[in-house]
């Protein structure tokens, strides 16, 4: 398919993990460990499909995501909320920022590869 | 004349008396007394100084000793005009201080003793009694001249049942005009005007009586001198050592008789009244002395040898048929008798109730049962007292028998009252007297007065044996009464008044002057002393009266606007006015008002400010002693109002800082949870990720090793964070089991920079050591404190950032303790976040962030403070520094 993914996550294992399984099923994926130029870098990439991690060691996942919805190039572009906290309140936070989904660590790799799959597909303006 | 139509006048004299004390009692009562308030009252009045001794006895003491008799209206005369300024202060002092007698006076000045008090009552009960005892004489002997016409004037037989009578109507009137009313001042307006009456009349009586012998039987003024220079009267040998002796003991008396002291300052009105009586009181004393000699000399003329002198001024016109004349004498003379009966009576009444039956009652009641009503019972004391007065009079009059030791019984009454002049004018004059002082003066000085005078005065055999008074007791001469201290030759009564005046003021000085006053002493002192100094009050119109608006103004402050007008409206419209809201200020309303007032500030205060405002008296130490007391009272409920509020205070912020103590471990609590859930999720993650990643198959192998490699340090990292957790868990609850030891610290640092090796084995540091200072034993647990060293030379190997790593460790021995200091040379610790590295999970942001769980510096912490220690970061080191303090010798905790 060759769709791209934007995978922001700073747990080295994880994000190679998430990286494995997603470029096996045909994604193209660009890996940060830091929040920071996070946004621009989507910018320049324009991915069909974020993943964000909830806990950056610099800026929290919310703040990058309120960064990309406030430019029109990732206004729309899906994105996938991870969190290792998994409390309701997180997932509300996420929902209210803007986030199309969110999932909670651990998942199994069939789960996140379906939710990325159903993302990247129910973006009708992806690359609009 | 026939008795019947004497006693027929008498009670119609005294019905009239009675009239006059009623009408002006029920004037009083409405606050309506106008000039019966003028100084002249005040001044006929003080005419009661005259008794029946001063109207009958004059004549009878000039026909017997010449112009000696004079003395006895210079003494007071000189007093008066010459001693104006020490009567204006004892009349101040009395107002300020609401003085009821004389007993009243000293009592109060010696810090309120009631031991003077009941002294000075008893001195005055025994000095006086024999004095009423005489009036009570004077009235029976000139009924009997008028009786059985005895022109001899002798004492009749069967003179009891009169004595009796006429003790028992006095006793009765002195309890009805007496006893009316309880004022804080005792002021009896009706007795007083019924006594300036009867000064009146018996000045009247007695220059009718003198008119007729002088123009009526010498035929004129040149006439009547012809008669005195040919009379014995001139030829009387002037005595100036006795006439001196004399005036002064008048003068004394004067201000010392019970009565005297009750009319010139108890009943004394207005301080300005005083001016007006300093020189219309002598002038009353002049006018009543100008006919004496003229009546002596006409008396030993016309009547026959043997006559009775004493009765001259009654039994004159009786032999010359002047029967009008007679009963106008008679009534004179009755009227001196009763006016000084009746006031001694009301003096002494005071005195006995106020200073011995009240405290005796008071005494006698079980404590906190005051319920009754006090006024009542201070009334029926004072009845009592009266009727107890007069018996005695009447007692003393019956036992003496009417001998002739009562003729001289006035002198010797001026003596005997004489011995509270020292304690009276010391203690107004003089703040250093003292009650020892005064007690010690009054009892010598009654002693000796008694000793030498009162008991010689009965005579041979009567109370003292003829012998006692020739030789002295056992015969010890300078002891004798009448010679004391071997002064013989003098006269009887100048030699007691010499002595005991003497001696009294002798031991009043030295026992005031070797002994100190108490504080109600020194304060009573310095009011006494001192009471001109104090502001002059206020007075109200017309004396007393009270303006109705000055009490409305006071009301005002104190109960509020609105209710003090009501109040006052109310009493308005009770009193019948229709035009005013304000009401008359009678007594009946000031008193409604006082109670109401100290509802809100306190009986003391409230009669306090009401007396300031009618300037009725003023505030005594008393009462302001009560105000204190309130104010303390009133000062202690509030203070103990802002204990409890601040309690209630304290108690509001301990729960609040409980609760925000609470809120924040519950916010710590969830936060604590939050991290623990990403810090096991987290590798967890990884687990999960590629334990299914190996379990799809269909892998190169190095996926599968690396897949193999991550699942395995993920797990060593999953079991390190509980094992951490569980560990601090330990040894923050405080459980944890210390294993105490001696150990080589340096032993310990070789052993933790080996284990550290682990973390970037790769990169070369530099550690700079001082071995000597760090071999030394240390009392502790030596693998817990070696944790704290891997641990803290760890994380300098993870974060010292600098090219040429290096890492430093001082030790140095102070005071029982030991300093450890591990730093490295990296860029240390952000300002900000140094607060936080001990805190669990305080990880630090950005690329400083450890790979731990950011439990290490956590667990060190409480290591340390289990071992004892502390640890801090050492800010300001180039690097991350940090510092550990321990004891030298941990002592195992008791169990």
């Amino acid at each position: 398919m060759g769709q791209h993914v934007l995978l922001i996550e700073d747990e080295p294992n994880i994000a190679e993990a998430i990286g494995f399984i997603l470029s096996r099923d045909g994604w193209q994926v660009t890996h940060l460990s830091t929040g920071t130029g996070a946004a621009a870098t989507a910018q320049r990439i324009t991915p069909d499909l974020i993943i964000l991690d909830h806990m950056l060691p610099d800026l929290s996942g919310l703040e990058v995501l309120a960064a990309l919805r406030g430019d029109p190039s990732t206004a729309a572009t899906p994105v996938l909320m991870l969190t290792a906290r998994g409390q309701s309140r997180d997932r509300e936070a996420a929902a209210r920022a803007g986030a199309d989904s969110f999932m909670a660590k651990p998942f199994a790799n069939a789960e996140i590869l379906a939710e990325v799959r159903a993302l990247a597909g129910r973006a009708p303006v992806a690359r609009g | 004349m026939p008795f019947n139509l004497l006693v027929l006048a008498c009670i119609t004299y005294v019905i009239l008396l009675f009239l006059v004390a009623f009408l002006v009692e029920s004037r009083a009562r409405r606050g309506r007394l106008g000039w019966l308030r003028s100084p002249l009252v005040y001044t006929l009045s003080l005419s009661i100084y005259c008794t029946a001794w001063t109207f009958y006895g004059a004549v009878g003491y000039a026909a017997r000793s010449g112009l000696e008799y004079l003395t006895i209206y210079f003494g007071p005369t000189l007093v008066f005009i010459g001693w104006w300024w020490v009567l204006r202060k004892l009349v101040r002092i009395g107002r300020q201080h609401r003085v009821t007698s004389i007993a009243d006076l000293i009592s109060a000045r010696f810090g309120k003793s009631n031991l003077l008090g009941v002294i000075v009552t008893l001195m005055a009960v025994v000095a006086t009694t024999p004095y009423i005892a005489l009036q009570l004489q004077s009235v029976v002997l000139s009924f009997g001249v008028f009786a059985e016409h005895a022109p001899d004037g002798s004492a009749p037989l069967g003179a009891d049942p009169t004595a009796i009578w006429v003790a028992a109507g006095l006793a009765l009137f002195t309890i009805l005009f007496g006893t009316r009313n309880l004022d804080a001042k005792e002021q009896h307006h009706g007795i007083v005007t019924a006594i300036a009456v009867e000064a009146v009349v018996k000045l009247f009586a007695l220059i009718a009586v003198g008119i007729f012998v002088v123009w009526g039987l010498a035929g004129g003024v040149s006439g009547m001198m012809q008669r005195i220079d040919a009379s014995a009267i001139t030829g009387w040998a002037m005595n100036p050592g006795r006439w001196t002796g004399l005036i002064l003991l008048a003068g004394v008396a004067v201000i010392c008789l019970p009565r005297m002291f009750h009319v010139l300052v108890v009943e004394n009105y207005d301080e300005g009244h005083l001016a007006r009586a300093s020189w219309a009181f002598p002038a009353y004393l002049m006018l009543m002395s100008l006919f004496i000699v003229p009546i002596a000399v006409m008396g030993m003329e016309r009547l026959p040898a043997g006559s009775n002198p004493d009765m001259f001024v009654l039994t004159l016109p009786l032999t010359e048929g002047q029967g009008a004349l007679a009963m106008l004498a008679f009534l004179g003379g009755f009227s001196s008798a009763t006016s000084m009966v009746i006031v001694e009576a009301i003096a002494l009444a005071t005195m006995v109730s106020n200073h011995i039956v009240l405290p005796v009652w008071l005494r006698l009641r079980p404590a906190g049962a005051i319920s009754e009503d006090v006024r009542a019972v201070v009334l029926n004391a004072r009845r009592v007292s009266i009727g107890v007065v007069l018996a005695m009079g009447y007692g003393y009059y019956h036992v003496s028998g009417g001998s002739a030791a009562l003729a001289s019984i006035g002198l010797i009454a001026f003596a005997g009252v004489a011995q509270f002049l020292p304690a009276m004018i010391g203690g107004i004059f003089w703040r250093g007297a003292t009650r020892v002082g005064a007690i010690a003066g009054l009892i010598v000085g009654f002693a000796v007065w008694a000793y030498a005078l009162f008991l010689p005065s009965f005579g041979p055999d009567a109370v003292f044996p003829a012998g006692l008074l020739a030789d002295g007791p056992a015969g010890i001469g300078w002891l004798r009464p009448q010679a004391l201290f071997g002064s013989d030759g003098m006269d009887p009564l100048i030699h007691a008044l010499f002595w005991s005046l003497f001696l009294n003021g002798t031991a009043f000085f030295l026992g005031s002057v070797v002994t100190f006053p108490g504080p109600v002493e020194r304060l009573q002192g310095a009011a006494f002393v001192n009471v001109f100094e104090g502001p002059l009050r206020p007075r109200g119109l017309g004396g007393g009266h009270v303006e109705p608006e000055a009490l409305l103004v006071m009301a005002q402050h104190i109960l509020g606007d609105e209710a003090a007008q009501t109040l006052f409206e109310e009493a308005a419209r009770a009193q019948g006015k229709r035009q005013s809201i304000l009401p008359d200020p009678t007594p009946a309303f000031v008193s409604d008002l006082e109670q109401r007032l100290s509802g809100s500030v306190g009986a003391a205060t409230a009669h306090a400010m009401i007396a300031n405002v009618t300037g009725q008296g003023t505030v005594t130490v008393d009462d302001l002693m009560t105000v204190a007391r309130e104010s303390a009272q009133l000062m202690e409920y509030s203070a103990q109002l802002e204990n409890q509020r601040e309690e209630l205070a304290r108690t509001a912020t301990a729960l609040r800082e409980a609760n925000d103590k609470l809120t924040q471990l519950s916010v710590q609590k969830d936060a604590f949870l939050s991290q623990i859930s990403h810090e096991l999720r987290t590798p967890m993650t990884s687990i999960r990720a590629f334990s299914e990643i190996l379990a799809e198959g269909d892998l190169p192998p190095a996926m599968v090793a690396r897949s193999g490699r991550i699942i395995q340090d993920e797990s060593r990292r999953l079991t390190r964070l509980l094992d951490d957790l569980l560990d601090l868990s330990v040894l923050e609850s405080g459980k944890v089991q210390l294993t105490l030891g001696l150990a080589n610290l340096r032993e310990m640092i070789d052993r933790s920079i080996q284990a550290a090796e682990q973390v970037k084995p790769e990169t070369r540091f530099v550690i700079l050591r001082d071995l000597a200072a760090e071999s030394l034993f240390l009392r502790t647990d030596a693998d817990r404190l070696t944790q704290v060293f891997i641990n803290l030379i760890s994380n300098a190997r993870k974060y010292c950032d600098a090219p040429q790593p290096e890492i430093r460790i001082a030790v140095k021995m102070k005071a029982g303790r030991v300093r450890i200091d591990i730093a490295d040379n990296g860029s240390g610790i952000p300002k900000d976040a140094q607060g936080l590295i001990f805190e669990k999970f305080g990880r630090l942001p950005g690329e400083m962030r450890a790979k731990g769980a950011g439990l290490g510096l956590a667990i060190c912490r409480e290591i340390v403070a289990n071992l004892g220690g502390t640890i801090a970061y050492l800010p300001g080191q180039g690097g991350a520094a940090f510092r550990i303090v321990l004891p030298l010798r941990l002592e195992a905790k008791a169990a």
